[in-house]
């Protein structure tokens, strides 16, 4: 292993303390149940299962990235006639229509963002076990990057939300929720839960860059 | 360092020593001042900041926002006019309107992030300012705070905003597009409320609430 030229910390876990996840406060962890002494959070060294459910919620996420993207979110019914689109679709539509700053936001928010969330999400998981040392500052970084930007997704969600509670208008125009904003509201969520279930300092433990107690 | 010097400085303890949230590395708060901000020495994660006696300005900048709040959900954020058909909607009248329809996980979605993670979000930190205010531990203080902290990536008022930006856009061109009172209270809430989590600063709230009888 290159751990040999790595720096090696020490950690509140290596001393047998917790930095409180509310608070910050550092505790001594002194039995399983141990609760912060500050704000009662119950302590612990890591987030308890953290690759499993981050692994859970993550596939999950990915399955239902399929149904999200074939199925239509929104379906139309104006005097122009009948339509339904996918949510690549109502980025196209946005773009001919000429607000293409508008198109490129939700381009980001709904298509690229997702996506990437997934990669990199896998990539860090996947990291983890098998213990990379490469890029460790620069994935440290994506994780804050991923918690920063994942819940932005749902700004389709919204759009959709809107459309269908405000047009309304009888013979004119109307506007129904298609399947696939269910699964693509979902999506966003559940990726939200898996980098919510990730533990960054195991990016750090596995890279052998923390001290062990 | 004494060690008194450090017992009011953000998310110290007794020991001076503070634990990375994202890499767990243990290290030293350097005395801190008005506006400094403190960052992980190895892996750069924001781990606090030290406001002054601004703690005092967060309670109005949060009542405020809760007035805002309950505007934006009684008058209309957006309304559309088509042939003197007139259909306008608020941020509870939209998730109302999509369980109306059927629409139901899409309606507790945004029922979720839109009203009541900001809601709570909002009432558990006047609480914790009140009690602050009034000089008094009270026993639900470390569940408010706790609930605070777990709420923030749940509370997506600035997306709902933004969605309701895209799809006045999208219906431009089918209707005309009014912005109501709704939307001007929306853009209020996500000023003061990112205003006043700017301004709380969850160790120098605990430094401040260890001190009271």
């Amino acid at each position: 292993m290159s751990s040999l030229s790595a720096v090696q910390y020490p950690t509140a876990a290596s001393l047998g303390l917790s930095g409180c996840s509310v608070c910050g406060q550092l505790n001594r962890v002194v039995a399983s149940d141990s609760l912060c002494r500050h704000c009662g959070m119950r302590l612990t060294t890591r987030k308890p299962n953290s690759l499993v459910r981050s692994w859970a919620f993550l596939l999950a996420a990915v399955i239902l990235y399929i149904p999200a993207n074939l199925y239509p979110v929104l379906e139309s019914r104006t005097v122009a006639g009948d339509e339904s689109d996918t949510i690549l679709q109502g980025v196209v539509l946005l773009w001919r229509s000429g607000s293409w700053p508008l198109a490129l936001l939700v381009f980001f928010a709904s298509i690229v963002v997702p996506l990437l969330k997934l990669l990199a999400m896998t990539l860090l998981l996947v990291s983890v076990h098998a213990r990379w040392t490469w890029r460790l500052h620069e994935r440290a970084r994506l994780f804050r990057l991923l918690e920063f930007v994942g819940r932005w997704s749902m700004l389709d969600i919204y759009v959709v939300a809107f459309l269908v509670a405000l047009v309304r208008l009888r013979s004119l125009a109307t506007m129904d929720a298609g399947p696939g904003a269910l699964a693509f509201g979902a999506v966003v969520m559940l990726s939200m839960l898996a980098a919510q279930s990730f533990d960054p300092r195991l990016l750090w433990d596995s890279a052998g860059h923390n001290e062990r107690a | 360092m004494t060690v008194s010097s450090q017992v009011h400085d953000a998310s110290a303890t007794e020991s001076g020593l503070i634990a990375c949230r994202d890499c767990d590395a243990l290290q030293a708060v350097p005395r801190l001042s008005a506006g400094d901000v403190i960052v992980c020495c190895r892996c750069g994660a924001h781990l606090g900041h030290r406001r002054g006696a601004s703690l005092d300005r967060v309670l109005p900048l949060t009542l405020t926002a809760g007035v805002m709040f309950m505007l934006a959900n009684t008058s209309p954020v957006v309304a559309i006019e088509v042939a003197g058909n007139r259909s306008s909607t608020s941020l509870l009248g939209t998730v109302a309107e999509l369980y109306r329809q059927g629409v139901t996980g899409v309606a507790l979605m945004v029922f979720l992030t839109g009203f009541v993670a900001p809601a709570a979000q909002l009432i558990s930190l006047a609480y914790a300012l009140a009690a602050l205010a009034a000089r008094r531990r009270l026993r639900a203080l470390p569940a408010a705070v706790r609930l605070l902290a777990a709420l923030r990536p749940w509370a997506m008022v600035e997306i709902f905003m933004l969605g309701a930006l895209v799809s006045l856009v999208k219906l431009a061109g089918l209707a005309r597009v009014i912005p109501g009172v709704g939307l001007w209270s929306l853009f209020g809430v996500i000023i003061l409320t990112a205003a006043a989590h700017a301004t709380f600063d969850a160790a120098g709230y605990w430094a401040r609430i260890r001190v009271l009888p």
